[in-house]
């Protein structure tokens, strides 16, 4: 009878133990067959050339995105440097303030935000920023991508600054410390690395993004660093080529898909070394 | 009692709420320049709540609410003009859990009270650094690692860091919460010990649920019960000789 009950209960445990292992494979095989279709197909198409010239005129095969490359990282760039600071500063109002009702509506328009396809936020910077210029513009993308980043940020600040424990605030104001300095030199300072993983992937979501790029940075076949000008990046790049009838620019498609997922994959894992690396954390290690 | 030169802190009539909940209910007390004084008493009984009046770092509970006077330099600190700020530069606090500032090295957490002062110059805070950390008796064990984390050291060094922290900033007061009681025996033998030194610099006053403690190192002892001073006194009559049945019965075990 009790050996009998023993063997029912390895059972279950055995049973519960698979569940769970098969829900992880659910979720690693396609990740992995993802980025391993995108090696295959596209580490053909990738050489020197991709990454130092433009487009060839249609019909002639070569040519790189070297202008989509470098048009990302400067929308990226100007996103980010907008929406970063901004977020971080509502992160720690947030955390460190957050009790009364502007707190509680900017916490509901940060989630609202965080829903909003990303086609909508699009639209808007298309509104905003192309109609009254009308013009396509690297600023005009900018805007759509800070709109996607700067949620992110919020929230992923307000959680992280959240961890610091009560004593720790307290222990600053004893010294005799003014509160925006226990604030900013403590609590922030004290979680910088927690901070920067927060930013770091609400980077390398906005950095993959194509749809609100559609129709404010529109993409550009030549080299273009301006910021009131139309502008090339990977994901619209990539795009374009894809459904393109030509066998070259679909091929380079995937080089780029194949770049862009490496930028992205370089950036969490930048974020996880830090992570690891500072994790003068709260106990977490202990 | 009169109020002498040798006397720092002089506490009122204090009462203080949690909401509706009467916390510390009419205290009235005075501590004397360089010595220790021990809070006793069973949990609950508004010790802790007490001494954070002390610094007004109570204002960090929401709902708290302090009445009546603490007299420091001639002036009531609860008083809504007087800036805790100021209040928390002359009162500095060691808390129950040894707490360093996450990402930062040792020495930045000695010296950090002083950089946010805006002293820049680094010989001046390294030898105030040396200065504070022998003074807490750490200097020894970290002089070769001051670049280290603060939280790689183990419990009771993490606790000397933050009494060094606390006397960077040279307070006339250092309160504590029960400090040695997330600590082993050996290193609450050790804080004791450094802090019948302090003493010759600072007045401390101490919570602790430790009654050996506050025999062994306290010049004075308060014992509180529900937000009740009980009898206050020279710890060797206290402990010794005490007036009071519930006293007696508390340190004798019969009750806490």
């Amino acid at each position: 009878m009790r050996e009998w009950h023993l063997k029912y209960r390895k059972i279950k445990n055995l049973l519960f133990h698979f569940t769970l292992f098969l829900a992880a494979c659910a979720v690693i095989i396609p990740l992995f067959m993802v980025i391993q279709y995108v090696m295959i197909k596209g580490f053909n198409s990738l050489n020197w050339d991709f990454f130092t010239h433009t487009p060839k005129p249609v019909g002639e095969v070569g040519g790189g995105m070297k202008h989509a490359i470098i048009g990302t990282f400067i929308i990226v760039g100007i996103a980010g440097s907008f929406a970063i600071p901004l977020g971080i500063i509502c992160g720690a109002y947030l955390s460190e303030y957050g009790r009364g009702k502007i707190a509680a509506l900017l916490r509901l328009s940060t989630d609202v935000l965080t829903g909003i396809p990303s086609i909508v936020i699009g639209i808007f910077a298309y509104l905003l920023v192309v109609v009254p210029l009308k013009q396509f513009s690297t600023l005009a993308g900018a805007l759509a991508l800070s709109i996607i980043i700067l949620p992110v940020v919020i929230r992923s600040t307000e959680e992280i600054l959240k961890l610091v424990p009560r004593h720790i605030r307290e222990a600053g104001l004893a010294l005799g410390l003014p509160r925006w300095k226990m604030i900013f030199f403590i609590v922030i300072k004290g979680s910088r690395s927690g901070l920067i993983t927060g930013v770091i992937l609400a980077i390398s979501r906005a950095a993959g993004e194509t749809a609100p790029l559609l129709f404010t940075s529109f993409g550009n076949m030549y080299y273009s660093t301006s910021l009131t000008n139309p502008i090339a990046s990977l994901p619209v790049q990539i795009y374009t080529y894809a459904i393109s009838p030509f066998d070259d620019w679909q091929r380079q498609a995937w080089a780029g898909a194949l770049v862009l997922i490496i930028i992205v994959l370089g950036l969490n894992l930048i974020s996880r070394l830090i992570m690891n690396r500072q994790q003068l954390g709260f106990g977490r290690r202990k | 009692m009169t109020e002498t030169d040798n006397t720092v802190l002089k506490v009122n009539n204090l009462n203080v709420w949690y909401g509706d909940f009467h916390a510390v209910k009419g205290i009235s007390l005075e501590y004397q320049r360089n010595t220790i004084s021990a809070i006793i008493g069973p949990s609950g009984c508004g010790k802790s709540t007490y001494l954070r009046c002390l610094n007004r770092i109570h204002e960090e509970t929401p709902g708290a609410r302090a009445e009546g006077e603490i007299l420091f330099q001639g002036e009531n600190i609860l008083s809504k003009m007087v800036d805790p700020v100021r209040v928390r530069r002359s009162i500095g606090m060691v808390f129950q859990k040894p707490n360093p500032f996450p990402g930062m090295s040792i020495f930045d957490n000695v010296v950090v009270g002083l950089k946010l002062q805006g002293i820049k110059k680094k010989n001046v805070l390294m030898e105030h650094a040396e200065k504070c950390l022998q003074k807490a008796a750490l200097w020894d064990e970290v002089k070769d690692k001051l670049n280290r984390p603060g939280m790689s050291l183990s419990g009771g060094q993490q606790q000397r860091l933050c009494i060094a922290r606390s006397l960077a900033v040279s307070p006339p007061i250092l309160l504590m919460d029960e400090p040695t009681s997330a600590l082993d025996p050996i290193a609450t033998a050790k804080i004791e010990e450094l802090m019948s030194e302090l003493k010759k610099e600072v007045t401390v006053i101490i919570v602790t649920h430790n009654m050996q403690q506050a025999a062994r190192i306290a010049d004075n002892t308060s014992f509180f019960v529900l937000g009740d001073l009980i009898e206050h006194g020279l710890s060797e009559d206290i402990f010794t000789n005490p007036k009071n049945k519930k006293t007696e019965d508390y340190i004798s075990g019969k009750f806490g």
